[in-house]
């Protein structure tokens, strides 16, 4: 049977020991003396959990285990010495094997029958033709660990159906029996349910142990290939695609992306910090109701337009005009019409990247605004400042710490931000401090290593990771930091 | 304000004359006080002028997507063309193979009357029409066979090139050979426009058709499917999670060291930067589970991961919401502590709930970077039948879009991000609705 057959069968089996259970329980109550101890349908659920549950249990740990197993059984056919391609990487003999043994399945019996006798080279074309591609470097003896595997696989399948489907009705019948008036079945139901929810809450520390752990092992091949001092330290960045049987793998120098990458993220801050803190006090201190119910919103619609919008209109708009005012102020100057700022330059991205972040400023700074009691702002007043000098003097003193974190958090968006720098920072490795000339960022360089072909054994797509790594730990820090000045720094007004 | 008051106080010198005033230098602070709020309305003048410049610039160059020029031309679908074997009942592999660019061609050189000796010419006529015609005849005739041998009027996609023109998007004074279209050609399309063969209709093709290299055939509609498929995953895997992971946050879970390092990786993975979780979904699904890549199934569980830490940290601001004094009244009823939260606090914390579930939604759908990791910018052009197809979704058609030089292209993707935006809008708007609606203020 299929998974997902045998899926649906478990269920059926649950449902119909949900319908059993519930009625042998009132069954129970309409018959015996005495109350239930826990309403029929908790009974009911009772056996619902106990005919699904361990058998659904079961079924996981078999689909994972199994293809483990599988490998193990298929590889005891290898010869020993795989010869000079494939002994480094057994893993890629057995997809290789995986290949023939899916190919092997769809062909009818007639020729499976006699496929144990062809060479490999007669096996691909036929493999080919019903649309499995095999690789040039496929062996004759991958032939025999794939019929192994074959059949591995079958008797895998048969067993899990019966132990699985065999586990299903044993539960429900076992909870069938145990179904007494005294039965606590409700207490036992909502044990599992919390139990869920345990679960459920883990996933975020699941989570964050998978992006840790992910990232940090396919790191640490990178940094196998390349010392971690050259990654970090180096100056030059140059994947270049090293040519088959050469050892060349190309230069790998942190220093320009993330050079860029907070070049970028500082001017996007010039752009969003002013602008933003502006917006927020006079929302906060001057702005009346109906003008503030107004203006809000409208500024965060701007926080809900997605980031591949600005990157398109940074690519689009911003990019090409700041490239022709440059061209007719140069003009202007100089007499002669050459553009001074290139259309994906640090300028067009940071600009972009700063009306991107105004509205989370705005709102973040806000929140902490109006969060500083009244009361100060009276004594403020009352003592004769003007609104504004009770702002500076006054309000943002005491709303410093809560400003300096949500910038702290601004800054963090800003250096994980991708859409716009894809689209406007270019994508030259350049080391500069001219903000009118393209530079890269460390997103970039994820995402222009990643994208195009694979391949999870060379430098060139495995430092993507150690990129992502860097950029989680700096985003991290800044998160964490920001946290600490909030909590230590915050003054309590109540 | 000050000097009011100075001058009102009774105990101040009653014989003498008024002492010249102590100069407190209010003119300067009035000013400076002045100057503080422009800078406040120039900061939200300059975010709104932003926005309306984002906004004007995609749906001035956006809105005309939503118009394609098509040719309405007689077809004659010969028989030899299109059933060389004289079948009658020719199978889809000789549909495939039959030659639709000539039944084209043919039909508009009879159409405008041009000799169809002059090679020149009908060469320009021809290329007015897509090159997706093609696909479009065929479909035609293998819809209907019994066309085969019939003539029947048929709307027939423009090229693109002179879909921007008819749309005056580039410049047609300048000289004949740098402008895309030649003198012969303009006067083609003039004469097909006084016919009323040739005329701007309702783009529903950016709807339907998949990715294609030509402007004029290329469309949403593998995108929008995919689209649809994530925010049916995401919607499916990350709320239940995400309502059960808040409701133990929030009603179950002691105070101790390991509820608060949840609460810690919560928030944390709320900062953390979209592109890293398509890091996370490349090495764990696609490398690890060996998950088919480009797939909607793996673009839907990695936008979960993300939206996950939004939905928690609304649902359990709407648990907090919930007042104590209803636990209290069910729990002193009778009710189990199960009972109390799923009877009691969760349908009255629904409201909030979902309004954060749409907001991670919207969120979501405009999640481009994590999906360029697990290869969507992949070129599809059939419908994903399952999640497990290659697909790919909205913004990343558009960030394909954008790569494009053609002009066509530009506005294309403007026309998808248009859509996008209402899509978002819509959204918000309905979330908007759902708080104002049924939220209940305590």
């Amino acid at each position: 049977m299929s998974t997902s057959a045998i899926i649906l069968a478990v269920l059926a089996i649950a449902i119909a020991a949900y319908a059993l259970a519930r009625r042998k329980a009132a069954g129970i109550a309409a018959a015996e003396t005495g109350k239930l101890h826990s309403m029929p349908s908790y009974h009911g659920a009772y056996g619902l959990f106990w005919a699904a549950l361990p058998a659904l249990l079961a079924l996981c740990a078999w689909l994972i285990l199994s293809p483990i197993l599988a490998t193990q059984d298929m590889r005891s056919l290898y010869p020993d010495d795989l010869g000079p391609q494939l002994s480094a990487f057994p893993g890629v003999a057995d997809d290789m094997t995986r290949a023939i043994a899916e190919g092997i399945r769809r062909m009818p019996d007639a020729v499976r029958a006699t496929v144990h006798q062809m060479p490999i080279a007669e096996l691909s074309p036929l493999l080919a033709g019903l649309g499995v591609p095999v690789a040039s470097a496929a062996q004759d003896w991958m032939i025999p660990a794939a019929l192994q595997r074959i059949a591995f696989d079958d008797w895998s399948r048969l067993a899990m159906t019966i132990v699985v489907i065999g586990l299903a009705l044993a539960g429900a019948a076992f909870a069938l029996s145990r179904i007494r008036l005294r039965l606590t079945a409700r207490n036992r139901v909502e044990a599992v349910i919390r139990s869920f929810l345990v679960l459920a809450s883990t996933i975020a520390v699941l989570t964050t142990a998978g992006i840790v752990f992910s990232m940090l092992f396919e790191a640490m091949e990178f940094f196998h290939m390349v010392p971690i001092t050259d990654f970090l330290f180096g100056t030059v960045w140059d994947p270049r695609f090293a040519a088959a049987g050469t050892n060349a793998s190309g230069q790998f120098g942190l220093v320009p992306l993330l050079a860029g990458t907070l070049y970028i993220a500082f001017v996007a801050m010039l752009v969003a910090v002013p602008i933003g803190l502006f917006a927020a006090v006079y929302m906060a201190e001057y702005a009346n109701n109906r003008v503030r119910s107004v203006v809000k919103p409208l500024l965060e619609v701007l926080a809900g337009i997605p980031t591949i919008v600005y990157g398109f209109f940074a690519l689009i708009t911003v990019g090409p005009f700041l490239r022709d005012i440059s061209a007719d102020i140069n003009g202007l100057l100089t007499g002669t019409y050459g553009s001074f700022i290139q259309a994906q330059s640090i300028l067009t991205a940071g600009l972009v990247m700063g009306i991107m972040l105004i509205p989370f400023v705005s709102s973040l700074s806000d929140d902490i605004i109006t969060a500083v009691p009244r009361s100060l702002r009276d004594g403020s007043l009352g003592l004769g400042a003007t609104r504004s000098e009770t702002v500076k003097r006054v309000i943002l003193p005491a709303a410093l710490p809560g400003i300096v974190s949500a910038l702290l958090l601004t800054m963090s968006r800003a250096i994980g931000e991708t859409m716009i720098v894809v689209l406007a920072a270019g994508i030259a490795a350049n080391i500069t401090i001219n903000p009118f000339e393209a530079m890269t960022t460390v997103t970039v360089k994820i995402v222009s290593q990643l994208t195009g072909d694979l391949d999870f054994t060379s430098p060139q797509s495995l430092v993507a990771f150690a990129l992502g790594l860097t950029l989680f730990a700096i985003t991290l820090i800044l998160n964490v930091v920001a946290l600490y000045i909030v909590r230590k720094y915050r003054e309590q007004y109540d | 304000m000050t000097d009011a008051t100075l001058r009102s106080l009774p105990t101040a010198a009653p014989t003498s004359a008024a002492p010249p005033r102590r100069d407190i230098g209010l003119k300067r602070r009035y000013g400076a006080e002045r100057r503080f709020k422009a800078y406040g309305i120039a900061a939200v003048g300059t975010g709104l002028f932003f926005l309306c410049w984002l906004l004007y610039t995609v749906i001035s160059q956006g809105y005309t997507a939503f118009w394609q020029t098509e040719i309405r031309l007689p077809i004659t679908f010969a028989a030899n063309i299109v059933d060389p074997r004289g079948t009658g009942n020719p199978d889809m592999a000789t549909l495939q193979r039959a030659n639709y660019p000539k039944l084209a061609q043919d039909a508009i050189v009879a159409k405008l009357g041009i000799d169809p000796a002059d090679r020149g010419a009908a060469r320009d006529a021809a290329a007015l029409v897509s090159a997706n015609v093609r696909a479009e005849l065929r479909d035609v005739v293998a819809s209907d066979l019994t066309l085969i041998g019939k003539t029947q009027e048929v709307w027939i996609l423009a090229n693109s090139v002179v879909d921007s023109g008819v749309k005056g998007q580039f410049d047609l004074s300048v000289e004949e050979s740098r402008r895309p279209l030649n003198d012969r050609q303009l006067g083609y399309i003039q004469q097909l426009e006084q016919d009323g063969a040739l005329e701007q209709r309702f783009n529903w093709g950016l709807f339907t058709f998949g990715n294609s290299s030509r402007a004029e055939a290329a469309g949403l509609g593998v995108a929008l499917i995919g689209s649809a498929w994530m925010m049916l995953i995401v919607l499916v895997v990350s709320l239940p999670i995400g309502v059960a992971a808040s409701i133990y946050l929030e009603e179950f879970a002691p105070k101790n060291k390991f509820t608060d390092f949840i609460e810690v990786n919560i928030n944390n993975l709320a900062a953390v930067p979209s592109i890293v979780y398509g890091l996370l979904g490349l090495a764990v699904f696609i490398n690890y589970m060996s998950l088919p890549r480009s797939s909607a199934l793996v673009g839907g569980l990695v936008l979960s991961l993300m939206t996950l830490p939004t939905i928690i940290i609304a649902t359990r601001a709407a648990l907090k919401a919930v007042p104590p004094s209803i636990r209290a009244a069910a729990l002193g009823l009778g009710a189990s502590k199960n009972q109390m939260v799923f009877h009691h606090v969760l349908p009255l914390a629904m409201p909030g709930i979902l309004t954060g579930t749409i907001i991670g939604l919207a969120h979501a759908l405009g999640e481009t970077a994590p999906l360029l990791l697990i290869g969507m910018v992949a070129f599809v052009a059939d419908y994903p039948a399952t999640p497990l197809d290659a697909s790919t979704a909205l913004p990343v058609q558009i960030y394909m879009w954008a790569n494009e030089a053609e002009r066509a292209f530009v506005e294309r993707s403007s026309g998808a991000i248009i859509v996008l935006l209402i899509f978002l809008a819509l959204m918000n708007f309905f979330a908007i609705i759902l708080r104002r609606r049924f939220e209940r203020r305590w």
